[in-house]
């Protein structure tokens, strides 16, 4: 491939935030008619350096040259004028609106300010067809798969990047020479993936730039030509696809040489009695993860391992009965357990500690103690209180064995540190006393001290024979704890490992990166 | 073990759905149901009052003279409900511009001309007050409105707690004005209704500030996304059914020629209730003005209806809008829940 | 400053506030009825304009309490003014198709049934909120617009009235030189707060009304719990209908309870109750009822026409709104601390680390160490 000048330079991109610097000195180009993936790890900086590109942040250092021209944009709106556009994650489209009008929205081409409907619908249909979708503009866009919403979002901005408004020169034509597709793949299924990726590549022909984000490594190295891999805020290095195989590009990602991660796990794990907990059989839900089969013993710890987005949230949410799995099924001690709703698993004693404390854990105007105890509260019903006496001891009692700060019960949990918010969280299921105990992240965000407490929480706990599914980005967390590495990629529960001394976390990244464990 | 052949069928059609799926889907069929129900209604109403004089074209034509204070304010209301909004203020903005209107005919000598445009413009600017507290203020529209609802039903009694007959020449004579149309007769107050619907269309669905209605509310933080200048919109949904609460409010005034501090109580319901019987999703985004007519005219049929009747009472037309209400929020709730799944 | 952080801790309280307000129309009254605060013993019954104000407040506090807790699970009943018009047409026109009007027994069953009634409209609304899934406002909407309704197609359109000694008890009565309503307004209010603060219910929907999705994930029934409180709420507001019915010795279909709901939500809402859920006060509740009561008293004594009442209430229905809005806060008192910004800021990341406690935080700390 030839070189050409890049479309789209920035260099020493510094991005400030009170107290944490998000980008120090990234340099980033992008060459027209070629699709670079941009990669790194939760918070090494990808979406900051979107909106920092996009004009939603501002820039508090460094250079952006568009077409050889510096630019600095104020606003999405200006970035947009000036042909990058970008299409996020979510479909953010109006479903009751029609395909067309959808793409042409706040710019619908009028006369003595009436729209001209026909006008309209032969534009978005020239549009639509120039890029080989079949769609009949006409329809509400809501009846219409997430795919295809995805794909007319993408001619929306594709439209934008024209300027005048007329639809004109739309389709890669002088408008849009930069798009931005931020993790569009997330919620698509594979057919859907493969019409967006030809969709991709026709634009590359036409030689639109195009920068692409996804957590699915198999996707980068299909249809990617180039990337740059970020972490930490820092630039790491940018490659040919065809020179970094996946291995590499976990390591860079991850930050650790393969020969730096063979070190010894000193911590000894306790051997558990091989009695069976919890097995699931076939339990998978299309769209979030595809059917495994896990089993977990009384006492044992299991770790998942995999990148962002590989499915270890999804595998945590389906034993809960959190999501409504589309097939198989879940026993705990032999006895099948309802998944309609999470009061099945918690009647057999599973717990589940989301990674979203605020959304999907604690009610944030409610008190530490009532909080804390929700769960066991909701497991007796309305009708039968815990007596108060009871009731503040075992409060008492976790604040001081979790060393919960304030350890005022009445404190509104909404403004305690988020460590402590993951003690209330803690707290509160294991106050019922559970056979199972599903923690998601529960050390991410929190400070070094918490996140050493919670770790030798959760030895002891499963000493005591208590069951954990434990989640964490960090392998050697992982690691650390687990008797067994669940291992996942792409939405697969790919490999279970048991732990041992000869398994260091490069096996595990290699298991990541090639998706078989030998 | 039943793991597989599950998602495999959706994908050969997922680009063209299906003929029935998109009938199903159609965002008119709420509107066409209700016309078929309004026409049913219709054609019950002739088998069984047909030597009654029910089948004289006049009683048709009489919906709309009965009710064409209501179109207007349900026009309104369409506005804000489409966008995803609500308006409880509509039934005391009617009653007020009664009063208003009464008064300043009545007690103040003002001429009509002037005072005709002062009621509009009083209604538009409570409704463009409301609209910027919603906006700017970030406080849900139910209870911003609702103090409309309070300050307007106040404000007529301010102004008299005795109802304002209206004497005035002017008045009687373009309320006794009939607009021929060979076969019957519109009133002028019918007549404006009708224009009002279809001005109201024309806005809807031939500009972008009808279309931007419509995009948030199926969407508000999309619109936003896409760059549509949102809060202006919302500030001009309410403005749009103030102005079309004070002119229902002197079509009101033109119909029962008196102003009256009680008049209109709970016209607001009437008005969300034929918004929802004419297919317009309360959630907003989804909708047409003329389903609001065929909304308000199956309410108007079904006072006519129990009129001809004879032995049924007023308070069953109550009734009847509470269970129509009651089935048509429930199709739309099915009907959601389907395009969901 | 001992004093000052007691003054804190006061101003802090829930109920300071709407107390304050309270306390403020009362004394207003003073210059105009200087025997405002005076309650005189005729006949062996208590009178007084503080007396009367509970007594005429007693149908908005049932109603009140009763919206609170629905209010407090995230919902709204807008149906409560229905089914006062409801149980009161039922009731009476059940006691005035009885020989002989004064029978205890028939009186009760007559209760029974009207109570009956409001229980049925609260599953009703329950069911639809709580199963079908409909927003609280658009499902309770029906039994608004049909109930009047149905209560005009039990009196038949007329206004029943009724000459039952027992009846007359529960509204217009006295009982220990006091009005009896007051004392149904007591229980009710004490068996609502042992019902919410002695059993788990009131953490419960505070719960679920704070954060429904991690309710539903703490295993918490919320469909149960919804429908429990919608019926609370329609009985509360069944006891409110025999009130006001009793009151009058008359069903008037049409008018009993007209916009009561309207003014419940008010008093909620001037209690604390934020109308997004969660935390909930009933005393506060009670209190803004109150305040409501006296606004009216209130400008009845000072010699304000009346009918100036509903433009008071706007008033403050728009004022207390405003003052809860943060947005609104955030402009009209975040400009007086040069937050300029604030505007403009919006651009900036809504992500970034939140800011350190801010200054105004930092100073009762202190205090307490």
């Amino acid at each position: 491939m030839a070189e050409p000048r890049p479309v789209l330079e920035m260099a020493g991109i510094v991005k400030e935030f009170p107290g944490v610097r998000a980008l120090s000195d990234v340099d980033f180009r992008l060459f027209p008619g070629e699709i670079h993936a941009l990669m790194g790890e939760n918070g090494a900086g990808k979406s900051t350096l979107i909106k920092v590109l996009t004009g939603v942040y501002s820039l508090d250092g460094g250079t952006i040259t568009l077409d050889g021209e510096s630019v600095r944009f104020a606003s999405p709106l200006q970035a947009q004028q000036a042909g990058i556009s970008t299409v996020y994650q979510e479909v953010n489209l109006c479903p009751n609106l029609s395909v067309a009008e959808n793409i042409f929205i706040g710019r619908e081409p009028t006369r003595m300010g009436r729209i001209q409907w026909k006008r309209l619908r032969q534009e978005a249909a020239r549009l639509v067809d120039r890029l080989g979708l079949d769609i009949d503009v006409t329809a509400p866009l809501s009846s219409y798969p997430l795919a295809v919403q995805q794909l007319v979002a993408i001619v929306r901005s594709l439209g934008i990047g024209d300027g005048d408004g007329d639809g004109e020169g739309a389709g890669g034509g002088p408008g849009t020479k930069v798009l931005i597709l931020d993790e569009p793949t997330s919620s698509l299924d594979r057919d859907e993936v493969l019409q967006l990726f030809a969709l991709m590549r026709r634009l590359k022909d036409e030689g639109v730039a195009i920068l692409f984000v996804s957590h699915f490594l198999d996707q980068i190295y299909e249809v990617c030509d180039r990337m740059t891999v970020l972490r930490n805020g820092t630039l790491v290095s940018e490659h040919l696809v065809s020179d970094l195989d996946q291995v590499g590009l976990v390591q860079l990602m991850l930050g650790k040489a393969m020969g730096q991660l063979e070190e010894l796990h000193e911590h000894q794990l306790h051997s558990t009695a091989g009695e069976t907990l919890l097995k699931a059989d076939g339990l998978g839900r299309t769209g979030s993860i595809a059917p495994f089969d896990l089993e977990i013993d009384k006492g044992e710890v299991i770790g998942l391992a995999g990148l962002l987005g590989s499915g270890r949230t999804e595998l945590a949410r389906l034993l809960f009965g959190a999501d409504h799995p589309d097939s198989g099924t879940v026993t705990v001690d032999g006895k099948q357990v309802s998944l309609s709703a999470p009061n099945g698993a918690i009647g057999a004693g599973v717990a589940f500690c989301s990674e979203n404390r605020k959304t999907e854990g604690l009610v944030p105007d409610l008190t530490v103690r009532e909080n804390i105890i929700l769960a066991l509260q909701a497991a007796r019903g309305w009708t039968r209180p815990v007596p108060a006496a009871q009731r503040d001891e075992l409060v008492a009692k976790y604040i001081k064995a979790l060393d919960i700060r304030p350890a005022n019960p009445e404190a509104r949990v909404g403004q305690l540190s988020g460590g402590n918010q993951q003690k209330v969280l803690l707290a509160r299921w294991l106050i019922t006393q559970p056979k199972l105990l599903i923690l998601d992240e529960p050390t991410r965000g929190i400070d070094i001290g918490a996140k050493a407490e919670i770790q030798k929480l959760v030895v002891s706990l499963s000493e005591d024979g208590m069951s954990v599914l434990y989640i964490a980005a960090e392998l050697e967390e992982v690691l650390r704890l687990s008797h067994t590495i669940g291992v996942l990629r792409d939405r697969r529960l790919v490999a279970r490992i048991t732990n041992g001394p000869e398994i260091t976390t490069s096996k595990i990244l290699e298991t990541i990166a090639s998706g078989e464990h030998q | 073990m039943t793991t597989t052949t599950q998602s495999p069928q959706a994908a050969p059609d997922s680009r063209t759905p299906s003929r029935a799926a998109r009938l199903l889907a159609d965002r008119r069929l709420p509107v066409a149901a209700t016309a078929l129900l309004f026409l049913v209604m219709y054609g019950v109403g002739l088998s069984r009052y047909q030597f009654y004089g029910f089948a004289e074209p006049q009683v048709f034509l009489n919906l709309f003279i009965d009710n064409g204070y209501l179109l207007v304010a349900a026009v309104g209301v369409t506005f804000v409900i489409l966008s995803g909004g609500i308006d409880l203020s509509v039934g005391s903005m009617i009653g007020f511009t009664t009063m208003f209107t009464a008064w300043l005919v009545e007690r103040q000598g003002l001429p009509l001309a002037l005072v005709i445009p002062l009621a509009l413009a009083v209604g538009a600017f409570g409704g463009f007050l409301m609209g910027y507290v919603i906006h700017n203020f970030e406080i849900q529209p139910f209870i911003v409105t609702l103090a409309g609802l309070f300050l307007f039903r106040g404000l007529c009694l301010v102004i008299s707690k005795e109802s304002i007959s209206i004497s005035d020449s002017g008045v009687s004579s373009m309320a006794q004005a009939q607009v021929s149309l060979g076969m019957g007769f519109l009133s002028i107050g019918a007549v404006v209704s009708l224009v009002v619907l279809a001005l109201a269309f024309y806005v809807l669905h031939y500009t972008r500030f009808g279309r931007r209605v419509y995009a948030i509310g199926g969407n508000e933080q999309s619109a936003l996304l896409m760059g549509l200048p949102q809060g202006g919109t919302k500030i001009a949904v309410y403005t749009v059914s103030g102005f079309c609460s004070a002119l229902a409010g002197l079509l009101f005034t033109l119909y029962i020629q008196s102003g009256d501090p009680l008049h209109a109580t709970g016209m607001e319901l009437d008005a969300i209730a034929a918004v929802v019987i004419g297919g317009t999703l309360l959630t907003g985004g989804s909708g047409y003005v003329l389903g609001t007519l065929f909304g308000v005219l199956v309410l108007g049929l079904i006072k006519s209806l129990i009129q001809f009747e004879g032995t049924l009472s007023s308070w069953w037309t109550k009734i009847a809008t509470g269970v129509l209400l009651c089935a048509f929020i429930l199709i739309q709730r099915f009907m959601t829940t389907r395009k969901k799944a | 400053m001992t004093t000052t952080s007691r003054w804190r801790a006061l101003t802090h309280h829930q109920l300071f506030w709407p107390v304050a307000v309270l306390i403020l129309l009362l004394l207003v009254n003073v210059p105009f009825t200087p025997d405002f605060f005076s309650v005189k013993m005729t006949d062996g019954h208590l009178y007084g304009s503080l007396v009367s104000i509970v007594l005429f407040g007693s149908p908005l506090i049932l109603v009140a309490v009763g919206m609170t807790l629905v209010i407090a699970t995230g919902g709204i009943d807008l149906s409560v003014g229905a089914v006062v018009a409801i149980t009161g047409a039922l009731t009476c026109s059940y006691i005035s198709d009885q020989a002989d009007q004064g029978a205890l027994s028939g009186v009760l069953l007559a209760m029974g049934l009207g109570l009956l009634a409001a229980v049925v409209c609260g599953l009703w609304n329950g069911f639809l909120v709580a199963r079908m899934g409909i927003q609280p406002i658009i499902a309770t909407l029906i039994i608004m617009v049909a109930g009047r309704g149905v209560a005009q197609f039990i009196t038949d359109g007329q206004i029943i009235t009724i000459n039952s000694e027992p009846y007359k008890l529960i509204g217009g009565g006295y009982w220990l030189t006091l009005p009896f309503s007051i004392f149904v307004v007591a229980v009710v209010v004490a068996v609502t707060v042992a019902l919410t603060r002695r059993t788990a219910l009131g953490l419960l929907v505070e719960s679920v009304g704070g954060n429904a999705e991690a309710s539903r994930l703490v295993g918490i029934r919320s469909s149960r719990i919804k429908i429990m409180v919608y019926v609370f709420c329609a009985l509360c507001a069944g006891i409110a209908g025999l009130m006001i019915s009793s009151n009058t010795s008359a069903a008037d279909g049409n008018n009993a309870g007209l916009w009561i709901e309207l003014d419940a939500i008010l008093a909620v809402v001037i209690g604390g109750t934020s109308l997004l859920g969660g935390r909930f006060s009933i005393g506060g509740t009670v209190v803004g009822a109150l305040v409501i009561q006296t606004l009216t008293t209130t400008i009845y004594t000072i010699g304000v026409p009346t009918q100036t009442n509903l433009v008071f209430k706007a008033a403050v229905v728009i004022v207390v709104c405003l003052l809860q809005s943060p947005k609104f806060r955030a402009k009209v008192f975040g400009a007086k601390f040069g937050a300029r910004f604030g505007a403009r800021g919006s651009a900036r990341p809504a992500a970034a680390p939140a800011d350190p406690a801010p200054p105004a935080d930092a100073a009762p700390k202190m205090e307490v160490s």
